[in-house]
């Protein structure tokens, strides 16, 4: 199993050509208390870098990019009940979609979990 | 963050944030804090369950003395300031002369002088606005030598009288100086939150100390900005800049409870010929209380519709509430949709969400009336 970062402080996991994507831990933790989580529609062709989710704080909305091209296969319907979820276990229970991706070269370009761990501590 | 930012403005409890951990953002000018490590969600639910402490040294506070201070400061704001007793402080706004809003401020008489508490960011306009406008027979301070800060919350009253037992029989709106632990303040039983509750004045030197000194009672936390916003939004209060500005007035503000039957009668404060005329003939939109039927929080400048989807209006404040446990907004919608119950749509992201207009506050206000 590959865990990868993006920039825009998201975590890719591949397990038989399928990515489960979340925002990382950092992620919360900056935004704050999350009360509201909207995810694309299953069967939603999601393009790299467009918009792919909105994540709202009692503060503001703010946008979650997709990390990869690829079509949405499954949603975590948990985080509509509970977007909690997302402070409490980011990287685990709190994820957001599964995606089939178009070019699995492209996780080439994101960051494993050292090179994350450097980036978000140069911020 | 942009490196050539001008030099943000700290205020005397600067130090103090930094030692309790909070995030600070630029604000007005100031760095201030905008949440502590309990986050805006506790922050908030602390504060109406118990008691906070808000820094708003950001804000404006200005003396006015000399014979005329009341009848000059009547012609710039629509609120009778004549009928104030000495101790008693009162909500109004300054307007232009076309009836609109300059800011909205604390008036309070304190009995040889004027005491006005006005907003960060419009503090150097209305101190030019009323240098240039207040007649002969008054003078202007700008009281730069005092922090401002607030406890708010149902443990406010008990936790404050620990240190000065007398502020327990102050009254919702009432002003008193007084020594709290031992430093001259000004207090008023007042806020931002619709708790009950404190504005503090205390001076620059003593203000760390008595910060200190409440944070120490176990009740009490302290609260960012971020709570601070929310919790008014629930109140159902403006925010100058969002839910009026100057392109509204205060009868389309909903805020025609300021201006009373003396000053209806005699006007003769700026914008006063449309003011009088949409209390007496109706304006055409209204600032209403909005309820999101689902769980999206629709922010600020979201267009609402009507059944027809046409635009009646915007949000101008939107959010999530902690209390309510749910989305909250208010905003502007044509008159003819300002009645509670009224089903309209709001456009959040390309799609339109059913919502409904609501009677404010979303949370009851719990001041102390005595």
């Amino acid at each position: 199993m590959t865990k990868k970062f993006s920039q825009e402080h998201e975590w890719i996991e591949l397990e038989d050509g399928i990515a489960t994507v979340g925002i990382t831990d950092y992620a919360q933790q900056s935004l704050g208390d999350i009360v509201y989580v909207e995810l694309p529609e299953v069967g939603k062709k999601l393009t790299k870098d467009g918009d792919a989710a909105v994540v709202e704080s009692v503060k503001a909305a703010s946008d979650v990019y997709a990390p990869l091209d690829g079509e949405i296969v499954e949603i975590n319907e948990e985080l509509d009940a509970n977007p909690a979820l997302v402070n409490e276990a980011p990287e685990t229970d709190g994820w957001f979609f599964k995606m089939s991706l178009t070019d699995e070269s492209q996780l080439d370009e994101l960051m494993d979990e050292a090179a994350y761990k450097d980036f978000v501590e140069g911020l | 963050m942009s490196d050539h930012q001008t030099e943000l403005l700290k205020t005397a409890l600067h130090d103090l944030h930094l030692e309790l951990g909070a995030k600070m953002v630029p604000f007005a000018g100031y760095d201030m804090p905008v949440q502590y490590p309990l986050g805006v969600k506790g922050e908030h639910l602390h504060t109406r369950a118990k008691a906070g402490l808000f820094d708003v040294s950001h804000m404006g506070q200005v003396r006015l003395t000399g014979e005329n201070r009341v009848a000059e400061l009547e012609k710039l704001v629509p609120g009778d300031i004549a009928i104030l007793k000495a101790g008693r402080t009162r909500y109004s706004t300054f307007t232009n002369d076309d009836g609109t809003i300059l800011d909205d401020l604390m008036i309070t008489n304190a009995g040889d002088s004027l005491f006005l508490v006005i907003n960060a960011a419009c503090k150097d306009d209305d101190i030019v606005h009323m240098r240039a406008n207040l007649g002969d027979g008054v003078a202007l301070e700008e009281i730069d030598d005092r922090a401002l800060m607030a406890l708010q919350g149902p443990e406010a009253a008990n936790v404050l009288a620990r240190f000065a037992p007398d502020v327990a029989d102050l009254k919702f709106m009432s002003f008193a100086e007084l020594d709290i632990a031992g430093i001259p303040c000004f207090v008023t039983r007042s806020g931002y939150t619709g708790e009950d509750g404190y504005e503090i004045s205390v001076p620059n030197s003593g203000a760390e100390e008595l910060a200190r000194k409440l944070l120490g009672e176990d009740e009490v936390e302290a609260i960012g900005l971020g709570a601070r916003d929310s919790l008014r939004l629930e109140a159902g209060l403006c925010l100058y800049g969002n839910d009026i500005d100057t392109t509204t007035t205060p009868v389309e503000g909903d805020l025609n409870w300021i201006i009373n039957k003396r000053r209806r009668a005699e006007g003769g404060f700026k914008g006063a010929d449309v003011i009088l005329d949409q209390l007496e003939n109706g304006a055409d939109r209204k600032r209403v209380g909005i309820k999101p039927e689902g769980k999206a929080p629709a922010r600020e400048h979201t267009s609402i519709l009507n059944s027809d989807g046409e635009e009646i209006g915007e949000i101008t404040s939107g959010g999530f509430g902690p209390t309510v446990d749910g989305p909250i907004a208010m905003g502007y919608v044509a008159i003819e949709f300002s009645e509670p119950g009224t089903k309209v749509d709001l456009m959040v992201r390309g799609k339109a969400r059913p919502a409904e207009i609501v009677e404010l506050p979303f949370a009851q206000h719990r001041y102390f009336r005595g």
